[in-house]
């Protein structure tokens, strides 16, 4: 007779918390492991159970990158903290040009969090990595006490590897180079302020929150080693993102606002809010800087990309030892679109 | 955007330029005050300046609610919030606002203060409703244009019963303040500001009307246009006030038709009259020591006025005495005539209240603007 088997109950996802027991280490982290995170994640590498993943990887440049997301809300139009914390990743990898491979998630969870939406939030992450075909292959998980965290904080780390002969970077750009956007800006940073409870607007707009890698692959495809680089315009926004580049090539921008597309919602916003839409975050955006020659063929690959529709030249890089990113407004004046001093929204991703 | 897209058409505004550009003598130089900070950022934001001939000149006026704040003041917010009791609501924009000592709201909130920024004074009454052990004071700023909402909650405070909720008041009023550039009679004459005319406030007269206007453009012979805070509004209010100039008058005129009547809101004003009185004297940064020129809680609201409940006494305190954000208010200096300007003095780290706040002239000059500088830095070394 072979002897009884313990069969732990399941965990109660209904109803249940999340307690410090599920971060001890014993065997309730063990379960909570298996029936929300493997169950959501499921792929040969994590299945095996150890605490890091071993893989083959190609000859070649590989890229890592980290980052950690403290949103709030949590569910927001067109995502949660679990798909932007996918998403996000697997776009800083890509920025590179690389091919994202696999993602490390990381959890830091507070006392009292209920099951039900760690395990939304699972699998959202589960399915974001699935349908970006990149497998989330190892993990970790704590727990800390009530008011020690809020709700639950996700760190995510991604690998990738790049082509052979691309080389992105953020002081590549030069003078005559030009800029281009591949859709309206603000849609993620609206979307989230929406659910803010105390600005109390109302809109159908959904965050833009998409993983970047299929479009860049194209992009790098079609425009070969005339493409300098990539930055997806996440916090801080398209502002942020031009001043960054501009301070790391040591050159200027001269861009155009008619050319930047802003969808009517998001105009409204911000209006309402007293924002610039070019300080609202990003998460499913990306600007290219790129060599004149190639401009045409990038357009048309990225307007044949579903992520690029709208894919647009905004402007061209400048000769400027004061690294001015400036624009011609659609009023007719010149303006510098500036960084954002201080915090326009904590908590945006 | 419908119905905003069409007060920023830039073909109308280049045409409305050229009528300026036309218009205005070539033998003599127009320098007017955008008296408000919404005006100084949309001139500044849409690069209005571009569009005008160089011999019409926009000088940046007092009428930034943030920027007029004495330093005392933010001071005496912040020893509030350090209060244990007490939970300050604020605007965001009073945060950055650098007190005595290199202290500021954000840094007391780091240190522990319960600060919370809030869009409207209602959230403050909601928020004392919703946590009776705490006492909620709402830092209550700004022109004619944010005190009804201010009367407003202190309104609903009082049908609600509540006991743990008050205002810290620094409203202020326009007219005392475009007096006050104007009156300068006994003044040196370096501290003269030579003006034409106003592009009068937007959303101020949409409260008060126009006709607080009219006494001051006789008695000082300057035309006023009230004007709306889009940039085509600014630019035909330009245009307005060269054509009062050319014709010799000095008349109140509306251009922001759509939402100013000349009466104002009566409604408003009958709450502002219920809930507020005149203070005999207060201070604002830049203009000084003004008469009746600023507001308080009456003493029938005594328990809603944080002044009297915390027996918040001023205790004076002197600017950063590099900072020049006080000419900058009173239209004698230009942001970058400041030494301060772009070396210690940035968003990043204001020294002045005209560099924190989005409608400050500094602010507005150094996240637009700036790049002008360089050009007329090497415009001038070519002539020289």
């Amino acid at each position: 007779m072979s002897p009884p088997r313990l069969r732990a109950r399941k965990l109660d996802i209904r109803n249940g918390l999340v307690d410090l027991s599920h971060g001890a280490g014993g065997r309730a982290s063990a379960q909570l492991i298996d029936e929300i995170f493997r169950e959501a994640f499921d792929n040969p590498l994590l299945n095996q159970g150890n605490d890091q993943a071993a893989f083959d990887v190609a000859a070649g440049r590989m890229v890592m990158s980290t980052d950690g997301y403290v949103i709030w809300p949590l569910f927001f139009p067109g995502g949660d903290i679990g798909s932007l914390s996918v998403h996000g990743t697997i776009n800083d990898v890509a920025m590179a040009g690389a091919q994202p491979l696999y993602l490390a998630a990381s959890y830091i969870i507070e006392e009292g969090f209920p099951l039900a939406d760690l395990q939304r939030i699972a699998l959202s992450m589960g399915r974001a990595a699935s349908e970006a075909g990149v497998a989330i292959v190892t993990g970790d998980t704590k727990v800390v006490e009530r008011g020690k965290a809020d709700g639950v904080f996700i760190s995510t780390t991604g690998v990738g590897v790049v082509p052979p002969g691309i080389e992105l970077s953020g002081d590549r750009a030069r003078p005559g180079d030009c800029v281009i956007l591949s859709g309206s800006i603000g849609d993620h940073g609206v979307a989230v302020m929406s659910k803010r409870s105390n600005l109390g607007f109302e809109t159908e707009l959904l965050s833009d929150s998409a993983a970047l890698h299929g479009l860049v692959a194209d992009m790098v495809r079609a425009a070969g080693p005339s493409l300098r680089l990539l930055r997806d315009p996440t916090r801080g926004g398209l502002a942020a993102t031009l001043n960054e580049i501009a301070q790391q090539s040591r050159c200027g921008f001269l861009i155009e606002e008619s050319s930047i597309p802003v969808r009517p919602e998001v105009a409204a916003a911000c209006e309402l809010l007293g924002l610039d839409p070019l300080n609202v975050a990003n998460e499913g955006k990306l600007v290219a800087i790129a060599g004149p020659e190639a401009a045409d063929s990038l357009l048309a690959v990225m307007r044949s990309h579903p992520l690029g529709r709208q894919a647009a030249v905004i402007g061209e890089v400048t000769t400027d030892d004061h690294r001015f990113v400036q624009m011609t407004t659609s009023f007719g004046g010149g303006r510098i679109v500036d960084w954002l001093a201080g915090e326009q929204l904590p908590r945006i991703c | 955007m419908k119905y905003i897209d069409e007060y920023r058409d830039g073909a109308l505004a280049r045409s409305i330029a050229e009528t300026i550009a036309r218009e205005a003598l070539p033998n003599r130089h127009y320098r007017f005050m955008e008296f408000c900070g919404g005006h100084t950022h949309a001139i500044s934001r849409y690069g209005i300046e571009d569009l005008l001939p160089s011999n019409v000149e926009m000088v940046h006026g007092p009428g930034c609610p943030v920027c007029v704040l004495p330093v005392g003041r933010i001071d005496d917010a912040i020893r509030l919030a350090m209060r244990p009791e007490v939970t300050l609501c604020t605007y965001a924009d009073l945060m950055r606002v650098p007190a005595s000592g290199g202290a500021s709201l954000m840094k007391a909130k780091a240190a522990g203060a319960d600060i919370r920024m809030i869009y409207s004074p209602m959230d403050a009454v909601l928020i004392a409703e919703a946590e009776p052990a705490r006492h909620v004071a709402f830092f209550a700023i700004g022109f004619e244009t944010t005190t009804p909402s201010t009367a407003l909650a202190v309104g609903l405070a009082r049908r609600k019963q509540l006991a743990n909720f008050s205002v810290f008041c620094n409203h202020v009023l326009t007219p005392p303040a475009i007096r006050a550039i104007l009156d300068t009679a006994s003044l040196p004459e370096i501290e003269r500001v030579l003006i034409d005319g106003f592009v009068g406030p937007a959303h101020v007269s949409t409260v008060i009307g126009t006709t607080p206007y009219v006494a001051l453009a006789a008695e000082f012979e300057k035309p006023v246009v009230v004007a709306g805070f889009e940039p085509l509004d600014v630019v035909q209010a330009i245009l307005m006030l060269v054509r009062q100039v050319n014709q010799g008058r000095s008349d109140v005129e509306n251009q922001y038709i759509r939402a100013v009547a000349t009466e104002g809101n009566l409604i408003a004003q009958a709450e502002i009259a219920e809930i507020f009185e005149l203070r005999e004297m207060f201070e604002w940064r830049g203009l000084g020591e003004l008469p009746m020129s600023a507001l308080r809680l009456r003493k029938a609201h005594a328990q809603f006025d944080a002044e009297r409940r915390f027996d918040i006494v001023p205790i004076p305190a002197a600017d950063n005495p590099a900072c020049e954000c006080g000419d900058v208010l009173r239209g004698l200096k230009k942001p970058a005539d400041c030494k301060l300007f772009g070396t210690v003095c940035s968003p990043e780290t204001p020294m002045g209240s005209c560099m924190v706040s989005p409608e400050g002239a500094c602010a507005a000059h150094w996240t637009y603007g700036r790049f002008r500088d360089r050009a007329r830095a090497s415009t001038a070394q070519a002539a020289a």
